[in-house]
């Protein structure tokens, strides 16, 4: 009887007059879709028969909350570049992507979104699970649709797909009526669209940009997260090669340029590295690249790299002069911009100025003091010893995450992913879902008791799915950021930062169905990690952390490169 | 600070305005007027705005305008260049006392008498909202009962036009 069904149901292929729920799951997949992540509902139950019936074509990963399923494919597309799916349903289904989604929007990050909406006739008198989320998402979107025609719906898919991916990327959303889903129209494959034409840069301005190049003595490379999204790390590398530079970037920026590469300082910025902020400070030409200069990035910016001219490249035209005046500010494609201004730029040769940077760096390394117990750095080094350099290291967001943007030797790009923009707490063990999904390779999440806690229940997930995630709880028993801040600038007044929990977390883990570890020194890390690193499914390691460890250096909220903060004094509260 | 009007070609579909206004709602930037309709084709709508800001404002706004999807076309409008235009209906107090201070008013501005009551005066006005802005402060001292603004449009001089590509 069941059989007879889904042979009807194949037969409608043949005619080629399909339901808008086929039509999604085809489109999907014409787009070169091959994961998508979600959770089922009411409105969305055709949609869901469909991936039933396709599931050898298309796979779907059943979260345990809406907003995991938008970190996951939040994840999946940072780890591999392609576009992230989420399904979800119509009103509180839809509602809890919003934070994923403004995610993926904060840090442009490609990924479409579908959700269900109640049918054409409901929508408007509050129905059940009736929101109006393309109003919602409005903000938090690079565009959206509803799609109140099934003839409308298969091009739609498609533009969505392009707009998510063209420029400057950006998630889009699709809610889709279930009427729409249900009704029926001809549906014929298109080709693979490619994304509207690249932006490329004027001549003339990459021409003035390598004039105060061949002028500069002190210049400064300064990446962002546009150099993954626009796979330009061997170009910049190459600028910096060319023109004898150091390079920064921006967090959005790590693992666009290997660690290992000498000129690399790392991380500039309110938790940068003290060599990477002071250079950043002393140049006299900063080349930004897919960079925003985020108030994190450059504190106080009256007082931002005075001593500057600033190059800003960068696909989009609105992010030039937004957050910092430039002197030159270049629009177009930044593989393309630089490729050709390598080719304008003559070679040259600083020795003072790479005199200076090793000063730096040396200084640097002094503020670094030994330390008898285990410390977060350790930690790190640790993790990074024992993992294949193309492991893909996810962070949730606060001290844990400033640590492994300081610390953690990333090679190869994408495979650094955490919320930037936004900083979401919870966002880790869903990106680190999709991460895995996406690419298959081992992934570590490193996260804080904090953050875990905020969305540990996708531990279910990682458990069906068997994802080889090892989660590295750095447990401090605080909200060690928010604290460090009340340290430092509210008089040790520890207001609701102290996590008086009695949560254990690894028999939370078993409880799960995952493996779990507690460790309290490097030793026991050390074994901890290499048993979960080789383990086939999720592993948790609750690895105990002082409560008062700092991010250091610290440049305070709204101060400049001359407050930085590089010790602090402990003391009692 | 200035005030100055841009001119939006956007897709005629529903939901554009409120993509438009919510951007600038998002980006903290301030509506002083805003004014829609259908163009020569129907594919298209033309939002004109006014907004009183400085010249990063300007430069911001017309950048992410031109990023949202439906947005076909921007310009901001130079004073000199264009042809502005703003219509006012207004109602006053009719009393025999005032009757012919309003209607001076009236005509030395080429406004209308739309309606009128034994009680109530109604004008409309068209002309560049400094005009209006006049008018509206002649007509107080006789109280106003009510008003509306339209809200500026605006077309460039000479041949040039908004063109979606």
């Amino acid at each position: 009887m069941f059989r007879n069904i889904y042979l009807f149901k194949r037969d409608d292929i043949h005619t080629m007059e399909i339901s808008g729920a086929k039509i999604v799951v085809e489109t999907l997949i014409e787009q070169g879709c091959d994961t998508i992540f979600g959770y089922p509902g009411g409105q969305v139950i055709n949609l869901f028969d469909e991936l039933y019936l396709n599931r050898d074509r298309i796979n779907h990963v059943l979260t345990a909350h809406e907003q995991g399923a938008s970190h996951a494919a939040d994840g999946y597309a940072r780890a591999t570049g392609k576009v992230g799916v989420v399904i979800a349903t119509s009103g509180p289904g839809a509602t809890n992507l919003v934070t994923g989604i403004a995610t993926a929007y904060l840090d442009s990050i490609p990924m479409v979104a579908i959700t269900g909406n109640v049918p054409c006739s409901l929508i408007g008198r509050d129905s059940f699970q009736e929101v109006d989320i393309v109003g919602i998402t409005m903000p938090v979107t690079k565009h959206n649709f509803i799609v109140k025609d099934v003839k409308d719906l298969a091009d739609t898919i498609r533009l969505a797909f392009k707009i998510a991916k063209s420029g400057r990327p950006g998630p889009v959303l699709v809610d889709i009526p279930k009427d729409v889903q249900v009704s029926k129209c001809e549906f014929v494959n298109k080709p693979f669209e490619s994304p509207f034409p690249m932006i490329c840069a004027k001549e003339e301005l990459l021409r003035q940009a390598a004039g105060l190049i061949a002028d500069a003595k002190k210049p400064y490379i300064y990446c962002g997260g546009g150099v993954i999204a626009g796979n330009a790390s061997d170009e910049v590398t190459a600028l910096a090669d060319k023109i004898d530079s150091p390079i920064g970037c921006s967090m959005m920026g790590i693992s666009a340029v290997p660690t290992s590469n000498k000129r690399f300082l790392g991380m500039q910025g309110m938790h940068g590295h003290y060599a990477s902020s002071m250079a950043e400070n002393e140049a006299d030409l900063i080349i930004a690249v897919g960079a925003r200069f985020s108030d994190r990035a450059t504190g106080n910016k009256d007082k931002f790299a005075q001593n500057a001219k600033i190059i800003h490249i960068d696909i989009d035209e609105a992010e030039l002069h937004k957050n910092i005046p430039v002197y030159l500010g270049i629009t177009g494609d930044v593989k393309d911009s630089l490729t050709r201004l390598i080719r304008l730029v003559d070679e040259k040769k600083l020795p003072e100025w790479n005199g200076r940077i090793n000063e730096l760096k040396i200084k640097e390394n002094e503020t670094l003091k030994p330390s008898e117990a285990l410390t977060p750095y350790d930690i790190i080094d640790i993790i990074s010893k024992d993992a294949d350099k193309d492991t893909v290291v996810v962070t949730d967001v606060g001290q844990h995450q400033m640590w492994v943007a300081q610390r953690y030797p990333f090679e190869i790009p994408r495979t650094f992913i955490s919320s930037g923009g936004l900083g979401t707490m919870g966002f880790g063990l869903g990106a680190a879902i999709g991460a895995n999904a996406g690419t298959g390779k081992k992934t570590v999440l490193v996260t804080g008791d904090g953050s875990f806690g905020m969305n540990l229940n996708e531990l279910a997930t990682a458990v069906s799915q068997n994802s080889p995630v090892v989660i590295v709880i750095m447990n401090n028993g605080v909200l060690g950021m928010v604290r460090q801040w009340q340290t430092l600038f509210f008089n040790k007044h520890y207001s609701n930062t102290t996590l008086d929990r009695k949560t254990d977390f690894v028999k939370l883990a078993e409880a799960f169905g995952a493996k779990g570890f507690r460790v309290s020194t490097g030793e026991e890390l050390e074994k901890a990690f290499s048993e979960a690193y080789n383990a086939d499914g999720p592993c948790v390691i609750d690895c105990a952390v002082d409560c008062d460890e700092f991010v250091l250096p610290m440049l305070p909220p709204g101060g400049s490169i001359d407050d930085m903060i590089t010790d602090v004094e402990r003391g009692d509260e | 600070m200035k005030r100055f009007v841009i001119a939006i070609l956007v897709s005629n579909i529903s939901g554009v305005l409120t993509r438009v206004s919510s951007m600038f709602t998002r980006r903290s930037f301030n509506i002083d007027s805003l004014t829609v309709g259908e163009t020569e084709s129907s594919n298209f709508s033309r939002i004109t705005i006014s907004v009183m800001g400085d010249d990063y404002i300007k430069e911001q706004l017309v950048k992410q305008l031109k990023k949202l999807h439906d947005v076909k076309e921007v310009e901001v409008f130079d004073d000199k260049e264009t042809v502005m235009r703003e219509l006012l209906l207004i109602k006053v107090n009719n009393t025999s006392e005032t009757r012919q201070d309003i209607l001076a008013a009236v005509d030395i501005f080429r406004s209308k008498i739309v309606d009128y009551s034994p009680s109530a005066l109604c004008c409309e006005l068209t002309g560049e909202s400094t005009k209006i802005e006049a008018f509206i402060e002649l007509l107080k001292p006789f109280g106003i009962i009510e008003m509306c603004r339209t809200g500026v449009v605006a077309l460039e001089r000479g041949s040039n036009c908004l063109k979606s590509e």
